[in-house]
This record gives structure tokens, sequence and C-alpha cells, in this order.
């Protein structure tokens, strides 16, 4: 504990002295937690054994950092493949927790924790909630969904780690939220960054004054969101917007975290370890060069994650951090390899959706995906061509065809979406691949 | 007798029925009767047409998603209680009415009103067995 770790502008924690170890000390103690990760995984996981003896390489083989290029790829096909607890490295006696997300298809990928693993996991996210400048005596609001999504319990067990004041309002229900954040003094909040600017719009309608509330602290992850996004938090609140990364595959939110200067997100290293590879051929990448993010983990039990693709694309930032943290940074995401959609905080994949038409159909129709933003949430439409062999004379048949095309995929996404039937062409189409996405909500 | 009544699958937006009336009339294909049912963002047009069969064969070629409904066509006088009349009959055997619209007759003094019932053979069977004037498909009388 020294007092580097205390940043100027928040709190002071000794779990984050670890965000200050010296490089080489760091480098140590990755490679230490590799070898033994690698090890269990090697040992208690099936898909791992068989993929790293395919290869040749044994968990002996990892002499140096270096050597991590030789280790096999885990992809989200392979939770999906061994559904639901196929890459599980502990019996579920010893796995106190479960979450799931959704998967590219029908099923959802499950993630699960043995109780070091949630502490490991709560240990992170008190590291980003200090590094954002939280501190005891704050008064956290939960707006994340407490349920299998791992944002709200993961972020509930973070603040009290940290011992803020936790207000575990959940999702939904703007006007409580509104009512809680003024009656109760609330100075720290997380959100998905969509559904707080909907939360604003809310706010002037009713005639809260969001610039009279104590708010200083706003935390705002699960999905993309942008710097013009941060300004118009910024501007019409007195808080510091600040970006949470994380996904459920290593942990949940916590695998990386701005900090009060908001120039990048720092990377909990000693628990992940990050490379940026080249999307196309998985070759590594030269710092500070753009590519796709990999993650291993490094202490998780449950479910070790050996070089994880995550289809986010950012990259490193070389030079170190004003605040004083050796960690390394990365750039905010902005974009993904792959075609999988963030809506209102949940990943939704084109290939779930087609699934979902197919079930209900029979055969596939043509359809298209159109995202818009409404008062700062995102709407789903999905357009549906009616074809002369699913219509007839009968109105009820079409509300029918569209109430089970809106069941089945609200079934698949978790979430609402509304169904549009077109007539047959209506659609556009481009040449060759089917546009299927239109996304407006940044246009 | 019963009649093959046109139903075409419309998308509720703007001159999108002009588009589908346009269409027809150059294809020479005349619309005797119409209606309009609408849901929220789609619609669903019923057309008397003096030729079904070409009139499907154009929509269908022209993308439209459309099909082919038997309904009975019921030539009424003007006045009072005419229509009641005829829901009564069906009514009384147990034939329920899906749904029905009007059209003006070629004279003022009768109206030609289009009834969905199912099943069509015995709804005629019945209205013929109580005098009632059904349209015959192969004489389309409304002009």
């Amino acid at each position: 504990m020294t007092d580097d770790a205390c940043d100027s502008a928040g709190g002071f924690h000794p779990a984050s002295a670890l965000d200050y170890l010296p490089r080489p000390q760091l480098r140590e103690l990755q490679l230490a937690r590799f070898q033994s990760s690698l090890r269990r995984a090697y040992d208690c996981v099936a898909p791992y054994r068989k993929r790293m003896d395919e290869r040749g390489v044994k968990p002996d083989d990892l002499k140096s950092l270096d050597d991590v290029v030789r280790l096999p790829f885990t992809e989200k096909a392979d939770l999906r493949d061994t559904y639901p607890f196929g890459l599980f490295a502990s019996p579920l006696r010893e796995v106190v927790r479960l979450h799931a997300s959704s998967g590219t298809t029908g099923k959802p990928i499950v993630v699960g924790y043995t109780r070091e693993d949630v502490e490991v996991w709560s240990s992170v996210v008190l590291r980003s909630f200090v590094a954002c400048g939280m501190r005891p005596g704050d008064v956290f609001q939960n707006t994340h969904g407490y349920g299998l999504f791992t944002g709200g319990l993961g972020a509930h067990y973070g603040a009290e780690a940290l011992g803020v004041t936790v207000v575990p309002a959940s999702a939904g229900n703007t006007d409580r939220q509104i009512m809680i954040m003024k009656d109760f003094g609330v100075t720290a909040l997380i959100s998905t960054p969509s559904y707080f600017i909907h939360l604003l719009e809310r706010a002037a309608e009713i005639g809260v004054d969001m610039k009279k509330l104590p708010l200083r602290t706003g935390i705002f992850g699960s999905e993309p969101w942008t710097e013009a996004m941060r300004r118009h938090i910024e501007s019409r609140t007195r808080l510091k917007a600040h970006d949470l990364y994380g996904l459920s595959e290593i942990i949940g939110p916590g695998v990386a975290a701005e900090c009060t200067q908001q120039s990048g997100l720092h990377i909990f290293e000693d628990h992940f370890y990050p490379e940026i590879v080249d999307p196309n051929t998985g070759a590594p990448l030269p710092d500070g060069a753009e590519g796709e993010l990999v993650f291993t983990t490094l202490s998780k039990r449950a479910m070790p994650m050996i070089r994880y693709r995550t289809h986010d694309i950012t990259s490193f930032i070389t030079e170190p951090c004003a605040c004083g943290r050796t960690i390394r940074r990365m750039h905010r995401i902005g974009r993904r390899t792959d075609d999988m959609l963030i809506i209102r905080g949940v990943n939704v994949f084109p290939s779930q959706i087609e699934a979902a038409l197919l079930a209900v159909e029979g055969t596939l129709p043509h359809y298209q995906i159109i995202l818009t933003r409404d008062k700062g949430l995102d709407e789903i439409e999905v357009q549906v061509e009616v074809t002369p062999e699913v219509f007839n004379d009968r109105i009820g048949t079409l509300e029918d065809l569209q109430s089970k095309l809106g069941h089945a995929i609200a079934n698949t996404l978790g979430i609402r979406v509304k169904v549009h039937l077109a007539e047959p062409h209506a659609l556009q189409r481009s040449e060759g691949k089917a546009r299927r996405v239109i996304d407006k909500r940044n246009a | 007798m019963h009649i093959r009544q046109i139903s075409v699958f419309l998308e509720n937006r703007k001159g999108r029925l002009a588009e589908m009336t346009k269409l027809l009339a150059e294809n020479r294909i005349n619309i005797r009767a119409i209606s309009l049912a609408d849901m929220t963002d789609l619609g669903v047009a019923r057309l008397i047409v003096n030729d079904p069969t070409s009139c499907l064969s154009v929509l269908k070629a022209n993308d439209f998603a459309a099909q082919a409904t038997e309904v009975v066509a019921i030539e009424l006088p003007d006045k009072l209680g005419a229509i009641h009349g005829i829901l009564e009959i069906l009514n009384a055997n147990g034939l329920n009415v899906e749904y029905m619209y009007a059209s003006m007759g070629k004279k003022g003094d009768t109206g030609v009103v289009i009834f969905k019932v199912d099943p069509v053979d015995e709804a005629v069977a019945v209205l013929r067995r109580n005098g009632v004037s059904v349209v015959s498909g192969e004489a389309p009388p409304i002009p």
C-alpha cells in the first residue's frame, strides 16, 4: 500500500496497489499465474487438453510470456458447443454462481464462478470503481439488471467490497430511478450509456434538474459508446462519465476501466492477460497496432479461458498514464470483427433472429434488422417479408404470424422486438450478400 | 354459386394502394368492388374483379402477395331490413359471417353485398332455398 494508490480525484483502497506494480514484477506475476492457470485448464478441461495435444503443446512449454502465441485460441463457439458446463475446470459443487449471456444461436453461453472467482471479480470491479473516482461515502445506484446478466451482480459485489452505500435499483422503471437518485442523494451510478441518456430525457420531461443533483461519478459500460455521448452526459449533469469494459466469458464487468484521466481503459493485467492479434491470421501485432483483443484469464478457477477471441477491435496505448498506474491501457472499443450487435446492453447476433424466424415459418423469409434510438433507448425492429405461401385472406393469420414471430425472437434474445410484416421484395437487397442490419442509432 | 375474390397484402404506406390500382387498370382489370381492412402497419385489400385469374397472375408477377378466396355475392333491394334478413337466414342455419362489404349496383334500386361465410357452398344453398338472389360467378353482375 503506497500513497500512489490514491487517485487525485478518487478514493483510496489497498486493492488498487496492484494497479501500480513495477512492470517487471507484474510480468513475473503474470507468467506464474499463466503457467498455473494453463496447467489447470489442461488437466481439468478435456477440450483444452485435446486442442493442445493436437498442436503438440504442453503446459510446461510456456517458459515465458512470449510462448503464449503457441497456444490455441478459444472462440465463443467453443462455449456454445460445450453448453452448459463443458469448459468448467471445477466440479459444480465448487461453483457458487452461474451467469449466462446470449450465444450466437438459440442457446445462451454459461459462465461459472467459484468462491475465489467471485472474490477476484469483486476486487477488479472495486479497482475499476476506485479508478473512476468512487470512494466510501458515495451513494451508488446500480441500474444494471440483477439476474443472469453479469452486469448487475458484478457491479453490486464490487461496490459492496469498496464499501459504498449500494442502492440495488436494478434495470427499468425510469421514474422510480430518478426519484431514488434525487431522494437518496445518489453520488455515483452505473448504467448503460443509452439507458442513462434516456433517463436524462425523462428527467427533463418531469422537471427534474439533473444539474442540481449531487451525482459526481458515472460508470458506463455493457455497450459501445462514443465521445459525443460522453459530452452529452457530462453537459447535462455534474458527473464525470467513465467507461467500464468487460465480458462474461472473461469475468463480467471489471476487465478494464477508465481512470479519472478519462484517457483509455486500464486493463487489470494481473488477472487478465491481453493480446492484440490480427483478426484474420491470429498473428500477434506490435504494441500500438489496432487489432482484435484476446484475453487469457490468469486466476479464474471455475472456467479458465485460454486466448479467448473477444472480436472487439482496439489497440494498446503505449505511453504511461498520467494517473501513475502501470497496468496497460487500451483505447475504447469502437467496433467488432463479427456481426454481433449490442442492444440495450444485450448481445444480439443476426443468426439468433434468423433461427427464430426459421422456427416459426419453416423456411427462412427475407428479413432485415433496423436499429434506431428513441430518446436514448435502443429500439429493434425486424422487418419480415410476407411470402405468398404464408399470406391468406384472414387478417387474423397475419396478426398471428406477427405475434408468433415477435414471441419467438423475444424468447431467443431476451428483449422485446417490434415485428413489421413487409410485402414480398419490399426489403432492400444488395449485390450478393443481403444487407441484414441497418443501424441508424448513431445517424 | 359463389365468386372468386382476390385478397392482396399491402403495407400501410402512402400511395401503396394507388400503385396496385394503377397496375390493375394498366392491365385492363376492372375493380367492381373493393374493401380495405387495416391493422397498424399493414392491410389487406379485397377485390371483386372482372377477371380474377389474370388479376391474380398480374399481381403475383409484380411481387404482390395475393390469394383467391371464394365468397358469396348477393343482390339486395334498397329497402329497410334487407341486410338483416340475410343475416337472420345465415344465423338460423349456424353460418357465421367472417366479414362483409357492399358495392353499388348498376341501377339505383339494388346493391350487391359480398359475404365471406364458411362453408361457402352451404351458405349459397341455404340462401337460394330461402329465395335470396345469389349472384353467379359466371355472370358477374356488377358492371
